[in-house]
């Protein structure tokens, strides 16, 4: 039998004030199962709290409701209070007499009359409360990186220098992602590479990191602290651990023709490969597709002939190249995540106005960026892909695959104004008499010394910015006729350019969707992770145990990238740092003798907590798992058979309530 | 209708938005009819079209279900699945003989105090018009004997 005890708080005069607490509580011993109730002054005092406590013992009370305030405000601490008296937390109650009473109604006897029926309903609830235990899980102190970018390296060694244990996992053959292929950075004109291969090494030679280049995540089940992951190591047909890097397999490939990924095809490639000098780790991969061998040998079982080759295999001196190495699966098991995926960037190609993609000398920002590279394919020279003239004239175009509607990309990309600048800056550094054009919207330029910076561009380096769009590029004597409209001036231009970069923006990477679906994790429109909260919880999902970093979530710059990634870092060590995880025991239980195991609960659960599960007369049934499952409710509301509830919001508790209100 | 008749009336609120909705009205004095209970559920998708049913079989003249905005959903899609039965409960309504002015999914957020204000009294005023409920014409059993 219930033995309730109901406690009526004045909070001062917040409530007391509309509400006649003496006469409310002096109500409330009239409800059925109450066996003592009285008012107090301010029960979350600690005078308060003890009142509670000693009336639990002397009353031999079973169940407890605090009247008071919100129970998004004092809920934990009276469910510690009734717990140090002995009382299982979860058999506690609040009614909520103050925000949704005292405070939104002036008449005193409306409100008295409210808060009576508010506590007579709170106190049919209590009735039917459950003791409730949180349970325990241990957890794998293993940290799970997805994404090799400067996001993922800075994740990745911040756990790893607080004495964690990391896999990173990149699907490039090098790490370094798309800060690597950047020629400077802006606005301080730091050396890209030089900034970041530090880290890339500290990274590769850190005790506690494990690298796992050439790889992809194939799938992940679990939850967080014990997620099992399924990890894809691509054959690189070189063997790692006997290969030196020496490079003369690179050097002396005969197949060098091959669109370098890594030069955003300005460049070529071997087949045998590292993407960059100083790529790490710095051991090549053979791409197969391109590779003559394997290709000798895949037409071989087609009946042609094709001239074998094995140059590598031949001028090796370590013996490395190893032509049986196959695709590996390698499981593993993780306690928690960061989706460091990264970006690519709007495929340009979409805009018939800007050729299609067609014309070779309009190039985009990250291309210009391998042209400017003392170590990209041209050795740092500018020149127009279609003739390898230096250009003169150089017509920049913002926004392009950002807020634009039309290209189903509404927002803005945050970096494009930065780095058209910034390639606006280093080209007159490059060639003092080349004239620079800037087609853009808006200039912006919020961070620390960003505005300065654009500034500087226009006003030292005299780039010419037009304020307007771009209608028409369309070639015409060997040059490219750049039609737009300056909004400011309200007429149409045109200028004449060797040479025109695009800046486009940023879009989810290439698969993003694909990982996220298999982390299980939610993501946008454009196929960025959303966050557990946007404003406080920037760089947690929505599902435990899995976080963010860099632009996985959205258009970010490094600082941002970085930032984040740290954060995450933290995140990710505040959950190491425990021995087990406590679970929220308000969750979904499955009653299997009633279960019809039709898995709508499944379906419909956003967190994948319902597992199968085969009883012995071969029914299959569900099961909840705790550990994952986070009291949202979704299930028992779409199970057909009643064989669901909710702990601590059952059917019997929410109608009860219902029926203490209406049958009074 | 006389003028002195107040509505009974039950609001299921989520706890993540609307409740908190609920609770800023209060921080921030807004006040409200004092018609509405207030029901403290994890999410709109937690309200089982029946618990309304239950509600006018028990006598409520009208049925609040308050969640997130759509896409601001703590459990993702909660309340995504809240609206899609609260559809199917639309048409259930006619069958059970209520009216479907009587039942409103609305979507309050946290920060919004001053619309659950007004969402209530707008719903309350509604409710008034519409006179006392009739309890529903068929009455069923909610299966399990709740």
């Amino acid at each position: 039998m219930p033995r309730i005890g109901v406690f009526v708080c004045h909070c001062g005069t917040n409530i007391a004030a509309t509400v006649d607490c003496g006469g409310v509580a002096e109500a409330a011993r009239g409800f059925p199962g109450v066996v003592h109730a009285t008012d107090f002054t301010y029960l979350c005092a600690e005078a308060g709290q003890r009142k509670i406590q000693d009336a639990i013992a002397e009353h031999r009370l079973n169940r407890v409701v605090v009247a008071s305030c919100s129970p998004r405000m004092h809920e934990p601490t009276f469910r510690k209070a009734v717990a140090q008296a002995g009382l299982n937390p979860y058999l506690m109650e609040m009614a909520n007499i103050r925000e949704h009473c005292s405070w939104v109604h002036a008449d005193r006897q409306v409100a008295t009359a409210k808060a009576t029926e508010i506590i007579r309903m709170v106190v049919a609830k209590v009735a039917r409360n459950e003791p409730l235990t949180a349970k325990q899980v241990g957890l794998t102190k293993k940290l799970l990186v997805i994404g090799g970018g400067i996001a993922g390296i800075q994740a990745a060694l911040d756990v790893a220098n607080a004495g964690h244990q990391v896999t990173l996992v990149e699907r490039t053959p090098t790490i370094g992602g798309k800060m690597a292929m950047l020629d400077k950075t802006f606005p301080t004109l730091d050396c890209s590479a030089c900034i970041l291969t530090p880290r890339m090494v500290e990274l590769s030679q850190h005790p506690n990191i494990e690298l796992r280049t050439y790889a992809e995540v194939l799938s992940v089940k679990g939850f967080v602290g014990n997620f099992e992951v399924e990890i894809l190591q691509k054959a690189r047909k070189v063997n790692h651990l006997t290969c030196t890097g020496c490079g003369t397999c690179w050097q002396k490939c005969p197949e060098k023709n091959v669109p370098s990924e890594f030069d955003v095809g300005m460049g070529r490639r071997t087949a045998i490969y590292i993407p960059f000098p100083q790529a790490v780790p710095n051991k090549p991969v053979i791409d197969t597709a391109n590779c003559r061998y394997v290709r000798h040998l895949a037409a071989k079982e087609r009946g042609e002939k094709l001239m074998e080759c094995r140059v590598c295999e031949k001028l090796c001196p370590t013996k490395s190249i190893d032509w049986e190495q196959k695709d590996e699966i390698i499981v593993d098991r993780f306690g928690a995540i960061i989706v460091a995926n990264g970006y690519d960037t709007f495929d340009h190609s979409v805009y018939g106005e800007y050729g299609y993609g067609k014309y070779p000398d309009v190039i985009t920002g990250l291309q210009l960026e391998r042209l400017m590279n003392a170590s990209g394919p041209t050795k740092g020279e500018v020149v127009r892909p279609s003739d390898g003239k230096h250009p003169h004239s150089v017509v920049f175009l913002a926004c392009v695959g950002s807020r634009d509607d039309k290209v189903g990309r509404p927002y803005c990309s945050k970096i494009c104004c930065m780095y058209t600048a910034k390639h606006a800056l280093m080209l007159k550094e490059h060639d003092p008499n080349i004239q620079t054009y800037v087609f853009y919207i808006d200039i912006r330029a919020a961070g620390r010394g960003y505005e300065e910076f654009v500034r500087r561009v226009q006003e030292e380096y005299g780039s010419t910015y037009i304020r307007g769009r771009v209608s028409w590029i369309y070639p015409q004597d060997g040059k490219l006729m750049i039609k737009g409209e300056d909004t400011l001036l309200g007429r149409p231009v045109e200028v004449e350019a060797d040479l025109v970069v695009l800046a486009t923006g940023i879009t989810a990477a290439k698969g993003a969707v694909d990982l996220m679906q298999t982390i299980g994790i939610s993501y946008d429109t454009y196929g960025f992770i959303n966050e557990m909260h946007p404003k406080l919880r920037p760089v947690e999902t929505n599902t435990d145990g899995v976080y963010l970093a860099g632009c996985a979530s959205g258009p970010k710059d490094i600082p941002d990238s970085v930032s984040q990634a740290s954060a995450a870092a933290v995140k990710v060590c505040g959950l190491f740092s425990q021995d087990y995880l406590t679970t929220d025991p308000m969750t979904s239980v499955v009653d299997q003798m009633k279960c019809v195991g039709c898995f709508l609960c499944e379906e419909v659960c956003p967190f994948r907590a319902v597992e199968r599960e085969t009883l012995r007369g071969g029914k299959v049934v569900a099961r909840i798992n705790e550990s994952v499952c986070k009291g949202c409710g979704l299930c028992v509301a779409a199970c057909r058979g009643e064989a669901l509830n909710l702990k601590g919001f059952t059917d019997q508790q929410l109608l009860a309530q219902v029926t203490a209100l209406l049958r009074a | 209708m006389t003028s002195e008749f107040e509505p009974r009336i039950v609001g299921f609120l989520c706890n993540w938005c609307s409740y908190a909705g609920a609770d800023l009205a209060g921080t921030s004095r807004t006040s409200y009819a004092p018609n509405i209970r207030i029901i403290r559920v994890p999410c709109s998708g937690r309200v089982d079209p029946l618990f309304i049913a239950k509600a006018f079989q028990e006598g409520a003249d009208g049925v609040m279900v308050l969640g997130c905005h759509p896409g601001d959903c703590h459990y993702v899609e909660g309340n995504y699945h809240a609206r899609r039965r609260f559809a199917v409960m639309h048409r259930l309504l006619d069958y059970l003989g209520v009216d479907k002015g009587r039942v409103m999914l609305e979507w309050v957020s946290a920060s919004e105090g001053a619309r659950f204000a007004r969402v209530v009294n707008e719903f309350t005023d509604r409710v008034r018009q519409l006179g006392p409920a009739k309890r529903p014409v068929h009455s069923f059993q909610v299966a399990g004997n709740r």
